[in-house]
């Protein structure tokens, strides 16, 4: 689905997050039949075992990142396989693509943005006890969802 | 109808095997499947394979699917052979590019088996 976003290339990079929203949403109720929308910040703290990363560049610069525990990383990998999800190195693929066609599907929203803006191949993290610095200022936009009961955050970071 | 061989080419392995799922629940009979991580690798493999039909990503490491799809067309045995590409590049210019390098079809990711269905089936010579 495509939606009328002129209003994203005039104003505030915050008006971005309803289009953040409606991209995790999009994907997931594909991709893993699953309908999640945005909850509440104050749920559960993300516990963040698994980190998907895919970068913007170009038009945007940035990151988007999906963040979640363990086992919610494994039940994402089930959800597109079935149960032949059995390794880490699957499931370290299921949540990169995730955040893959989430990245895509918001700059693909955002009018005059989609044709000048590269993505770059997923990378994932595996392991919570880290930072992630960014070296330009910028404005990170968060949702956080409920799959399985879980929380997952998905993070825009974008450089100014 | 005939069962047919299809070369699926992502750097992913979880959505090769979405698509592969996703072209069995289209009906299509799969006597066949050969997987490539990249365009080069997807070259190699047309080397020693012949197929009816080639699915292939963008994003990739090594070879993009767009340079793929350019050289196919040097591949003897994979000429005619329809390409649809399956991507999250959503934009006008990468369907242009896609179409204009030799590709059938274009889906964007996230897909629905009913989408590949509906993009797949004609270039087949197949009612969707």
């Amino acid at each position: 689905m495509r939606i009328d976003t002129t209003f994203a290339t005039r104003s505030q990079q915050e008006n971005w997050l309803p289009i953040l929203e409606l991209s995790v949403e999009e994907v997931f109720e594909i991709m893993l039949g699953c309908r999640v929308k945005p909850t509440a910040q104050s749920e559960p703290q993300v516990n963040r075992e698994f980190t998907a990363m895919v970068g913007l560049a170009g038009a945007l610069c940035g990151i988007v990142t999906v963040c979640c525990d363990a086992k919610t990383a494994g039940q994402v990998a089930k959800s597109m396989l079935g149960d032949t999800a059995d390794s880490q190195e699957q499931v370290a693929d299921a949540l990169g693509e995730i955040c893959n066609m989430i990245a895509g599907n918001f700059k693909n929203k955002l009018a005059g943005t989609d044709e000048r803006c590269m993505l770059s191949v997923p990378t994932v993290v595996s392991g919570g006890e880290y930072s992630l610095h960014s070296m330009a200022d910028g404005t990170a936009l968060e949702t956080v969802l409920l799959f399985e009961g879980a929380p997952v955050a998905v993070c825009l970071q974008v450089q100014s | 109808m005939d069962k047919i061989r299809a070369l699926i080419v992502d750097d992913s392995s979880v959505m090769r095997k979405i698509v592969e799922r996703s072209l069995r629940q289209a009906g299509i009979e799969l006597e066949k499947v050969v997987e490539a991580s990249n365009g080069a690798e997807a070259l190699a493999a047309l080397q020693s394979n012949t197929v009816d039909l080639i699915l292939c990503d963008i994003n990739m490491p090594v070879m993009d699917g767009l340079e793929f799809v350019r050289q196919v067309a040097t591949v003897e045995s994979a000429k005619g052979v329809p390409i649809v590409m399956i991507t999250t590049e959503g934009s006008e210019s990468h369907v242009v590019q896609a179409l204009s390098a030799g590709a059938r079809g274009y889906i964007r990711k996230p897909f629905t088996p009913d989408q590949v269905k509906e993009h797949v089936l004609p270039v087949l010579g197949r009612k969707p």
